[in-house]
């Protein structure tokens, strides 16, 4: 035992040291000179002043805004600091009473819109930060958020165009829209 | 399933599939001792370490030192949590994790599982993270290379007493096969957008207010509950969002290429942070195969025979292909109970549709459904996606994939090594229908080698079913559940499946963040993991000293589409001989209850 004791603990403090401290510190190193923006967060500033990032979504409930995913982070939705989903099961009650709690307050803002909603305007993304929505569910909301503009909906549905990504590389993920820079966007257009 | 669906499958299996054999190649060579460029390193290595690198040894030394490296492991990952309040790159000053918490945690991270009972970001600091979560994902899936070393040498050897030197092989699957791949996996993921620095949280003003109900608390930070036992709230308002700060794109790298999973945020790999676009997505799920699927190209070479590495490749790819093909397609036929609410699931060129709750947007359905299936076919346990939330056949998809045994590709090392068990008793039970003495690649396969598969094999049904009897007996096992009906025995079985089978993967409702959970979990991921290596290195040393026998007209070949349809079967008779009754009580209750109304 003994004769294993000395190799064990050496190799485990300089396996450690190498892969525990020299490894992200070199990462780190590396990532700073070649991608500073996205290895801090990739951070969108105003003025100087960061309003959030490109990558994490916010939470939105003024009908002059594109809203996002639900976000089922505690206390407050889109919590950066504790991420998380719903973990509900397709058949738990607290499932479809959230579901269509979510519709009438969709429906209340927009009662002439008939048109279905997207699934993923009232269901909880897995993170809570979702950042996108999906551009069916960005067209659904363009009358309302034109309406409280005084904007031509056209107009509005040029702006998602815009903030419209598509899949990458035309096959993987899927097409969606950047909820805070779609808004960002709209309030630039109105000021 | 979409035809964006079968696109998305086609690739990622071209893909794999191309890059598989020159990193086999690679990583046998590399493993023999045949990388003429790491020679000083090892030398150093050795040479501080006092390691005799000519020195190999029989089974059961590699073993003890196996477990000897890892038990240290535990202490060291324990230490760290416990002390991190005082110890460095803690700039949001979490406190000591609690004891039995912590002790989840490093068994969970040891033993490659890398189950997490809590949250990342509001529970480790950095070092933690670095120095104590990030070295295991390393050193645990180097300690599944040198395992599946250890027994593929004991296969090619003959009349050999040793089967190799643990502390070289170590050092090799850590320096010149996980290393390396890290350091370019780690920088493409920045450059995507996964973050990589060690500042403290940065707080941002949101755009609009947020108003919302905050939890009452007493005096110490408890949550108060009225006389009914909900809740109590206030209202209250925030503009401020924190963001979450880490050397998270070094940390995913190593999660995903060792098969480990544990994320270093709460949501894992649905984290924008940890997973921020597609590209970065199909990345992670082709690092959490390309090892397991290289090592059955490095287990041919060294044989001498490169179409025994093909079969077992080829078994498992079908094996996937068809799980892959099931989780997609039942997530895309959404929750009907949301469809009686009107809601659109319907897949269109401007939506993914189908089942999106616990879903991200930019990963749809496609995405989602094959991550989960590559994640819980290799023992990885990263999610993009809650696996709580899918369809129940869907979730049934990742809960079978685990109690296979982890030998879909499987963990790093673990998933061939699980499948050579596996081989070896589809030869006896071929052996058996003609009246033979087994054979595989010139060893006889004797009374020895079978009590040693049997006991790789019924380990981790064992730990599964008992230890889901044992939590659904027990009150603080119920009291988990997050989940009404026949969706919470699904929880638990679940989390004992995961655990067991070392993945890591959860259907998270359960709050499985409670003493009793954490030892109980705890112990099936030691012995699910130990309690099969220790039964594959004997059977390893036990192969080496056998003679070859050579090859006659009664010798079954391993390496035809007879074999590979045997050793299908033979998994997924064993797989379902074991949780067919628990199954049945779980997501299968629950599919006809969804669909049949009830």
């Amino acid at each position: 035992m003994k004769t294993l004791l000395r190799p064990a603990i050496s190799l485990f403090v300089l396996l450690s040291a190498l892969t525990g401290i020299a490894y992200p510190v070199a990462v780190t190193g590396i990532a700073h000179l070649a991608f500073p923006d996205q290895a801090t967060g990739s951070l969108i500033l105003q003025d100087g002043k960061p309003v959030g990032s490109r990558l994490i979504g916010q939470n939105f409930s003024d009908p002059a805004h594109f809203w996002g995913r639900p976000s089922a982070t505690a206390p407050q939705p889109y919590n950066a600091g504790a991420s998380s989903g719903s973990n509900l099961g397709p058949l738990n009650p607290a499932l479809t009473d959230a579901v269509k709690a979510r519709i009438a307050a969709l429906r209340a803002a927009d009662p002439a819109n008939h048109v279905p909603i997207p699934a993923d305007l009232v269901t909880a993304s897995a993170s809570g930060l979702d950042p996108h929505i999906s551009p069916a569910a960005a067209a659904w909301q363009a009358g309302r958020v034109a309406r409280a503009h005084g904007l031509p909906e056209a107009e509005v549905t040029k702006l998602i165009d815009a903030h419209t990504a598509g899949r990458q590389w035309g096959v993987f993920g899927e097409p969606r829209v950047n909820v805070l820079e779609l808004n960002l966007a709209l309030d630039a257009l109105k000021n | 399933m979409t035809s964006h669906a079968w696109l998305l499958l086609g690739i990622f299996l071209a893909v794999l599939l191309l890059t598989a054999k020159p990193l086999g190649i690679y990583i046998a060579n590399a493993m023999e001792g045949r990388l003429r460029i790491g020679r000083p390193f090892e030398n150093l290595v050795c040479r501080l370490c006092g390691i005799r690198a000519d020195e190999e040894s029989n089974w059961l030394r590699y073993a003890l030192a196996l477990l000897l490296f890892n038990a240290l492991g535990v202490v060291a990952v324990y230490g760290l949590q416990r002390l991190q309040a005082v110890l460095p790159l803690n700039p949001q000053q979490m406190a000591a994790v609690a004891p039995d918490s912590a002790f989840n945690t490093a068994v969970s991270f040891v033993t490659n599982t890398n189950w997490q009972g809590y949250g990342g970001e509001s529970t480790m600091g950095y070092l933690v993270q670095m120095l104590g979560l990030g070295v295991q994902n390393f050193l645990s899936a180097a300690t599944g290379i040198a395992v599946v070393f250890a027994l593929i040498r004991g296969i090619a050897r003959h009349s050999a007493t040793t089967v190799g030197n643990a502390w070289v092989d170590l050092t090799r699957a850590t320096a010149y096969v996980l290393l390396p791949l890290s350091v370019l996996m780690a920088l493409f993921l920045a450059g995507q957008g996964v973050i990589q620095n060690f500042s403290p949280y940065r707080d941002v003003t949101t755009v609009e207010t947020t108003h919302y109900d905050a939890p009452r608390l007493d005096a110490s930070g408890q949550p108060l509950k009225d006389s009914k036992g909900n809740a109590l709230t206030d209202p209250a308002e925030t503009r401020v969002q924190t963001l979450p700060m880490g050397p998270v794109a070094s940390q995913e790298a190593i999660k995903m290429l060792g098969t480990n999973g544990g994320g270093f945020f709460n949501a894992n790999s649905a984290h924008p942070y940890e997973n921020p676009t597609p590209l970065t997505d199909f990345v992670q799920m082709l690092a959490i195969f390309l090892t397991p699927a290289a090592l059955c190209i490095s287990f041919g070479r060294v044989v001498g025979d490169s179409r025994q590495g093909w079969a077992v490749l080829a078994a498992m790819t079908l094996m996937f292909v068809l799980a892959a093909w099931a989780a997609m397609s039942f997530e895309q036929q959404g929750n009907p109970q949301l469809a009686a609410l009107g809601v659109d699931q319907a897949a269109s060129a401007l939506q993914a549709g189908g089942n999106m709750e616990g879903k991200e947007a930019r990963f749809g359905i496609a995405d989602s459904a094959l991550f989960a299936t590559v994640t819980t076919a290799a023992s990885c346990g990263a999610v993009n996606a809650m696996h709580d939330s899918f369809t129940p056949l869907g979730g049934l998809v990742p809960l079978v994939n685990m109690q296979l045994g982890e030998v879909v590709f499987g963990g790093v090392g673990t998933g061939l090594y699980g499948m050579l068990v596996f081989a070896i008793l589809a030869v006896f039970i071929a052996g058996l229908m003609i009246g033979r003495t087994p054979e595989y690649l010139g060893k006889k396969i004797e009374a020895y080698e079978m009590k040693m598969s049997s006991i790789a094999i019924l380990v981790t049904p064992l730990l599964v079913l008992l230890g889901t009897a044992l939590a659904v007996m027990a009150e603080a096992g119920r009291a988990g559940i997050a989940n009404p009906g026949a969706h919470g025995f699904s929880e638990i079985l679940y989390a004992l499946t995961s655990a067991a089978n070392n993945n890591g993967s959860a259907f998270a409702g359960l709050s499985a963040n409670t003493p009793f959970y954490n030892v109980l979990l705890a112990v099936a991921m030691w012995f699910g993991r130990f309690g099969v290596i220790v039964p594959v290195l004997a059977m390893a040393g036990s192969l080496a000293a056998k003679k070859r026998i050579p090859t006659g007209a009664g010798t079954m070949p391993t390496h035809g589409p007879l074999f590979v349809t045997l050793l299908i079967g033979t998994v997924l008779l064993v797989g379902l001989l074991n949780y067919v009754p628990a199954l049945a009580l779980g997501p299968v209750v629950e599919h006809l209850m969804l669909w049949l109304g009830a």
